[in-house]
């Protein structure tokens, strides 16, 4: 088979395990955004849910288990986030610090503790691993050319929960645009007042926005652990949940665009990693670096506005107060 | 709308909330340290014998200190513009490269006390520019400061590791810094200082970069309570409208606070670049502007609370390490949690003690309360 052909099937492969986790985090943003309570605090959920995803699967030896944990995780995480910014009417900005770091120093500390592997978790087993499923006959269509390649490389082989996202995608956009829970998430997100009006507490439902929060963020968290990698390292995200917030912005908080924008950004990590500064056929080297930032400096030219306008959930980080 | 909650006194609102909110972190954090299965009580012992313990060990708690006042002060300027500048991080780490400029240009040349004016001079220009950027697009194209100051700082580490690992360092050497400044690129020590009260030094990285930042805070306070500049940032800060409408240049006020809060986190470089390690290194910053935001919060953006609260996040990275060689189960993230658990209580969950704290001063003193209950029917 052709060279060229099997190398592009390769980076297409790597760029959808890279973009999974970016998936699940920036629709987790997604719902808590559109209604109205900002949450750059995403990494922080990721990172714990992928510590207590590991720990538990390494504890219980089931990656069912683990998976539970991290969401568990994820969550409560989320509603402080929510108990800050919805009931303490805080700052939500503050708040997602706060949790970024709380995060990030509780899984250290407490892997160091528990387990004692310098911040690491146990290595998983595969039967404590979320890994590959074949899809019905990948293996006997291998050899049909090109469409039996690409369905047996490229689309089937992955983790459960990569088939999982790709579903979380059509159903967060029937969510949101199909029910009647999504029409009311999306109000309170640009005008809380008038959801108020009709009868239906401002506060619970966005509480609810912020549970879907922590649960997909779980997801994302136990991807990384447990799927893609085997275990928890320090520091695992390394960024991914502001990149999913920039690829919230770069969707203009849409779900199928924000599929498209993780895709994008996840095809950028891919290459920048497929390269490692060989040279590039027209432009000559490029630096790892410039890859890297790509994804950052992408989504500023787009908030400058010269990439279309991205426009924030009106009520967007402004806490509701009833009037008194 | 009305407002929210009613007047507490001065000392209570400046002085016993942020305290509340300061133990119950710590508190919190011990709970951490009972999880790990060691003793907080211990633990808080180490952490003040570790800081304070020795002559030393107060001047590598004070050094810590000065990294955190300028970021502190660069995160508590933005605040008084109504601006979050999350970006403290990467406009200190391009402040690093304004120092490095003019150190290793002219550190053969110059004196130091000619070169320390040109490298603030350079730092504070870097790390100011590095906040133009997000300054220009939040006043001109709208984008949010937030999420561009955030971008800034994972492009400043991209651009800073591309510079340190090729035009930096030097030809021949495989680690991504540069060559030692000479002595025209050395900050003097304060160690001297330490033996006027008779405790001896032997070795601690504190330097006259502290003193700039006392005087950058003072600079800081004459500027937003005392200079028109600061009040019209105030405005601005406190009501968007009420500044139009008085017909303050929101444009230039957000460039003006953002350019002097980049100025003040490119500051931080000097001490950790010309006062101690006399290199730029790679992720020098180690996380200081971030601790600025939690100082700034919990000094309530004003230079008197920013200075302790900058002190006492100096015990933490100091008395950490101390903690850290004691208990080995408890590392240096320790901060880290306990730097998230104050930009909780200090930040985001300010108000949750207040009317609790309100209702017990009302049941104190009977005028206070009336003093309430006027303020809520007025306003």
């Amino acid at each position: 088979m052709d060279q060229a052909f099997v190398v592009l099937i390769q980076l297409l492969d790597s760029t959808i395990r890279l973009s999974i986790p970016l998936m699940f985090a920036c629709l987790a943003g997604l719902y808590s955004e559109r209604a109205g309570v900002f949450d750059i605090g995403l990494e922080g959920k990721m990172l714990a849910a992928a510590f207590a995803g590991a720990a538990a699967a390494a504890v219980y030896g089931s990656a069912w288990i683990g998976l539970c944990f991290a969401v568990m995780v994820s969550v409560a995480l989320a509603l402080v986030h929510g108990f800050a910014s919805i009931t303490n009417r805080g700052n939500q900005i503050v708040s997602g610090v706060a949790i970024n770091f709380i995060a990030a120093g509780t899984t250290v500390i407490l892997g160091q503790a528990w387990f004692a592997q310098g911040g690491r978790t146990p290595s998983l087993t595969a039967e404590t691993r979320f890994t590959g499923v074949h899809l019905p006959f990948a293996p006997e269509l291998r050899e049909v050319p090109v469409v039996g390649y690409i369905y047996y490389e490229l689309i089937s082989g992955h983790s459960m929960l990569v088939y999982l996202a790709f579903f979380t995608v059509a159903f967060t956009w029937w969510v949101l645009f199909r029910t009647r829970f999504g029409l009311r998430l999306r109000a309170v997100g640009e005008n809380p007042a008038a959801v108020d009006t009709a009868g239906i507490s401002v506060t619970w439902l966005r509480y609810r926005a912020v549970i879907c929060t922590g649960i997909l963020c779980g997801f994302a968290g136990a991807y990384l652990s447990m799927a893609i990698g085997a275990g928890f390292v320090k520091d695992m995200t390394a960024g991914r949940g502001y990149i999913a917030l920039a690829a919230l912005i770069f969707a203009k908080w849409r779900p199928v665009p924000a599929m498209f924008a993780c895709l994008l950004f996840g095809f950028l990590d891919a290459v920048s990693i497929r390269l490692q500064g060989s040279p590039l056929p027209i432009v000559g080297p490029v630096p790892t670096q410039f890859m890297q930032a790509l994804p950052y400096v992408l989504t500023v030219i787009l908030l400058a506005g010269f990439i279309g306008k991205a426009i924030p959930p009106r009520a967007g980080g402004v806490p509701y107060v009833k009037e008194r | 709308m009305s407002a929210p909650y009613a007047k507490l006194p001065g000392w209570a609102d400046y002085g016993l909330i942020p305290l509340i909110n300061v133990v119950v972190a710590f508190g919190v954090a011990g709970l951490v340290v009972l999880l790990v299965g060691e003793s907080p009580v211990e633990a808080f012992t180490y952490l003040i014998e570790g800081a304070f313990g020795r002559g030393q060990n107060i001047a590598y708690t004070l050094y810590y200190a000065t990294s955190f006042i300028f970021t502190g002060l660069a995160v508590a300027v933005a605040f008084h513009g109504g601006l979050f500048n999350i970006g403290g991080e990467g406009q200190a780490y391009v402040g690093g490269l304004g120092v490095a400029l003019v150190c290793l240009s002219l550190d053969g040349i110059l004196p130091w006390w000619i070169n320390f004016p040109l490298a603030i001079l350079g730092a504070a220009c870097l790390g100011a520019l590095w906040a133009f950027i997000p300054a220009y697009l939040q006043a001109k194209r709208g984008s949010h400061i937030v999420i561009t100051t955030i971008m800034f700082n994972f492009i400043a580490a991209s651009l800073m590791v591309y510079l340190l690992t090729t035009v930096l360092k030097p030809a021949g050497s495989m680690s991504p810094q540069t060559r030692t400044f000479l002595d025209g690129g050395q900050l003097p020590k304060l160690n001297f200082v330490f033996d006027w009260f008779g405790a001896s030094v032997r070795s601690s990285p504190l330097n006259i970069s502290f003193l700039l930042a006392l005087l950058a805070s003072f600079l800081v306070w004459l500027l937003i309570w005392r200079t028109k500049l600061g009040y019209e940032i105030r405005t601005q800060g406190f009501s968007p409208k009420a500044a139009r409408y008085a017909g303050i240049g929101e444009t230039r006020i957000v460039l003006v606070t953002m350019l002097i809060s980049g100025a003040l986190a490119g500051m931080m470089a000097l001490n950790p670049v010309m006062g101690d390690a006399n290199r730029l290194q790679l992720d020098f910053v180690t996380g200081a502007g971030f601790v600025g935001i939690a100082v700034a919060l919990m000094g309530r953006s004003h230079p008197a609370g920013i200075i302790p609260a900058a002190i006492l996040f100096g015990v933490l990275y100091q008395g950490g390490a101390e903690i850290a060689f004691m208990m080995p189960s408890i590392s240096r993230d320790m901060i880290i949690i306990i730097q998230g658990l104050v930009i909780l209580f200090a930040g985001a969950l300010e108000h949750m003690f207040r009317p609790s704290l309100q209702a017990l001063f009302a049941s104190i003193s009977p005028r206070s309360g009336a003093g309430e209950a006027a303020g809520q029917k007025g306003a």
